[in-house]
């Protein structure tokens, strides 16, 4: 017997039951398809979510109030409120001798109100920014002007607008110069911003901003800072930033040495890591999701053998009556398998990157910058679970068959 | 020494608690170049002797020497091994492979050959040659006639070179001119100097050998040489 020989066997008996053959290879082709879609969408998605934090800066560093833990989220994060960040704390960082490398940073406190304008109301998010957010933000003024520190230090009444809160209280325009009511105080709109585009947790553009100080005492009558950005000059220089600013605040909140912290300083990258925590593991969920049409697939394929031994009891019968030894049965029986799984595992590789190709066409119609991303390593699992899938499965019915004394094959009707 | 030598097979079926005696007692031997019929009504036993004899069944006792090798102690893959080198089957209903051309038929015996050295396409050929198939080697054995399928089968009995041919009621699916040709080509076969030993329950048939075992109910109950052989020719004498 040749090496070729059973792979000849077994091909000509997949060619003598074409239907039986294709049909098997449309479940393998299916699970493996969906296996790269699920795992390459996770790709692009992941990369979309990721390429949206990251337009908000790498070189910005958050200083939320309340300890966290090294990868979990503050406090703060999850609505607790918490008031250990204050306005001091914000003027000491903005000293050159304490951060170096700090080149901007401002406080945020933020809150909801109803405003008024030209007798219309409306319910509004607004929120308290020093003058340094419009570096630290990418903000540009298209009208007007953002206010000052003065104004923020003597608590001024004025307000900047983002764009499409602008047209929304003065949809006739003008806004520059009006006054807005917020809260019954009245407010100067000095400034209009240009649209920013929504990221993927706010909308910048419906925002009212206000002097920082005036929205704490003014407005919500509070002291502390909901949290704090500071923009660092170089991205290579966050770390020894991050520790200044850890130091400082310490220092500041009289922390003894081995007391936790009361405050978390963070940087993008560590969000960005954080958030790529959590994609992987919504991308490992879908794929195990998708794994079980895959497992489906390799029940066709043991079926679709089982059957094929049954059919087939006659000529199982008919090979060993002209010297097939019940291994060469067996690797018959096996091969036809493995090669129905891997003809349907190349097809699903093949089929599923055309439907991941044909989302990352159609998806950025609907205005998300979707990146065609394959994993290389979506398609090896692809390509050996449905070849172990096959082997698998393959294996009982080939037992089976070679297992079938050739007498009784011969007389099967 | 016989070619083959059984001496008191038996062989008794179990099928559902009921148990039924097919063989008893059987002993003969066959000589190398003989052409036996094995005779006999259905249900004689016949067609299970046959299968013993082939190496596709096993006997329950006695004792079963191919050419001086002891049958009952060898492995199944030994026995597949001389299933494939030294014996050829020809089946009542040809089991050729559905959707597999005539070639690829008769090839089968020896994509099993364990020793493929002296194997190629030309013993195909040969094969075809010598049942006169030659003209239908790339059809489907879906496409053939009777008389072709059973002329097929005989080549892929042939392919290997066996020592012995079996053939199991080689001409009952056949009208009798198919069927003539088909006795034609084992007598063919025997003057060559191979060993035919056929299976049947008609007369006419059985005439076609050299000698006659009779069975009847798992015994030998006749055993003597055809004193009239029909030889077989084609449009001269009919089977039934």
């Amino acid at each position: 017997m040749k090496f070729s020989d059973p792979i000849k066997i077994a091909l000509r008996s997949l060619r003598a039951a074409k239907l039986r053959f294709f049909l098997t290879v449309l479940g393998v082709v299916i699970g493996v398809a969906a296996v790269i879609l699920v795992m390459s969408i996770g790709a692009s998605a992941q990369a979309l979510i990721l390429s949206q934090v990251e337009k908000v800066g790498s070189n910005l560093v958050g200083i939320l109030p309340g300890a966290s833990e090294e990868n979990g989220p503050p406090a703060s994060a999850m609505g607790i409120v918490t008031t250990t960040l204050k306005n001091g704390d914000l003027k000491a960082l903005r000293q050159k001798a304490n951060v170096p490398d700090l080149v901007a940073a401002s406080g945020y406190v933020s809150g909801s109100a109803v405003v008024e304008s030209s007798g219309e109301s409306f319910v509004t998010s607004y929120q308290g920014v020093s003058p340094d957010a419009v570096s630290i933000e990418n903000m540009e003024v298209s009208e007007g002007r953002f206010f000052f520190l003065e104004e923020e230090e003597d608590l001024s009444r004025v307000a900047v607008l983002g764009s499409t809160r602008a047209d929304e209280l003065f949809p006739n325009g003008g806004a520059l110069g009006s006054t807005l009511v917020i809260k019954d105080i009245p407010f100067r709109v000095v400034g209009v911003l240009a649209a920013r585009g929504s990221s993927t947790f706010s909308n910048p553009d419906n925002l009212v901003y206000v002097p920082l100080a005036t929205a704490q005492k003014t407005l919500l009558g509070i002291d502390y800072l909901n949290f704090a950005r500071a923009k660092i000059d170089d991205t290579s220089h966050i770390d020894r930033a991050m520790e200044d600013i850890a130091t400082l605040l310490r220092d500041r909140h009289d922390l003894e040495d081995g007391e936790e912290s009361d405050f978390s300083v963070r940087s993008t990258a560590q969000a960005l890591e954080v958030l790529g925590n959590v994609t992987n593991v919504l991308t490992y969920f879908l794929t195990a999701i998708a794994s079980i049409s895959l497992l489906v697939g390799g029940i066709g394929i043991m079926n679709s053998m089982l059957i094929a031994v049954n059919q087939r009891i006659r000529e199982v019968g008919l090979r060993k009556a002209v010297g097939a030894r019940p291994r060469h049965i067996m690797t018959q029986f096996l091969i036809e398998s493995a090669f129905i799984a891997g003809l349907g595992g190349a097809a699903g590789v093949a089929f599923g990157i055309l439907v991941a190709y044909l989302a990352s066409v159609i998806i950025p119609r609907l205005g998300y910058e979707w990146e065609f991303i394959v994993p290389v390593s979506s398609v090896l699992i692809g390509l050996a679970v449905s070849l172990s899938v096959g082997f698998v499965f393959g294996l009982f019915p080939a037992w089976r068959a070679s297992r079938i004394p050739p007498i009784e094959a011969l007389r099967y009707e | 020494m016989p070619l083959i030598s059984v001496k008191d097979l038996c062989k008794t079926y179990e099928n559902e608690g009921v148990r039924t005696s097919v063989l008893h007692d059987v002993s003969f031997s066959v000589e190398k170049g003989e052409f036996v019929a094995i005779m006999g009504p259905s249900g004689s036993g016949k067609s299970t002797l046959m299968h013993i004899l082939g190496l596709l069944e096993r006997s329950d006792c006695g004792t079963y020497l191919l050419d001086g090798r002891n049958a009952t102690e060898l492995s199944d893959d030994e026995l597949a091994g001389l299933r494939n080198r030294r014996i050829g089957f020809v089946f009542q209903a040809f089991n050729l492979l559905p959707k597999t051309t005539v070639e690829e038929n008769v090839e089968l015996p020896l994509l099993y050959d364990e020793d493929p050295t002296e194997r190629n396409g030309k013993r195909v050929a040969a094969a075809l040659e010598a049942v006169g198939m030659t003209h239908r080697a790339k059809y489907f054995s879906g496409q053939l006639s009777g008389g072709e399928k059973q002329r097929v089968a005989i080549a892929r009995a042939l392919v290997n070179d066996p020592d012995i041919v079996f053939a199991d009621e080689p001409t009952g699916n056949l009208d009798s001119k198919s069927g003539l040709q088909v006795m034609k080509i084992l007598q063919q076969l025997n003057d060559a100097g191979r060993t035919v030993i056929l299976v049947t329950h008609e007369t006419l048939t059985a005439e076609h050998a050299k000698r006659i075992l009779r069975v009847a109910d798992g015994r030998i109950v006749g055993d003597e040489p055809v004193t009239n052989r029909r030889i077989a020719r084609d449009g001269e004498v009919t089977l039934k």
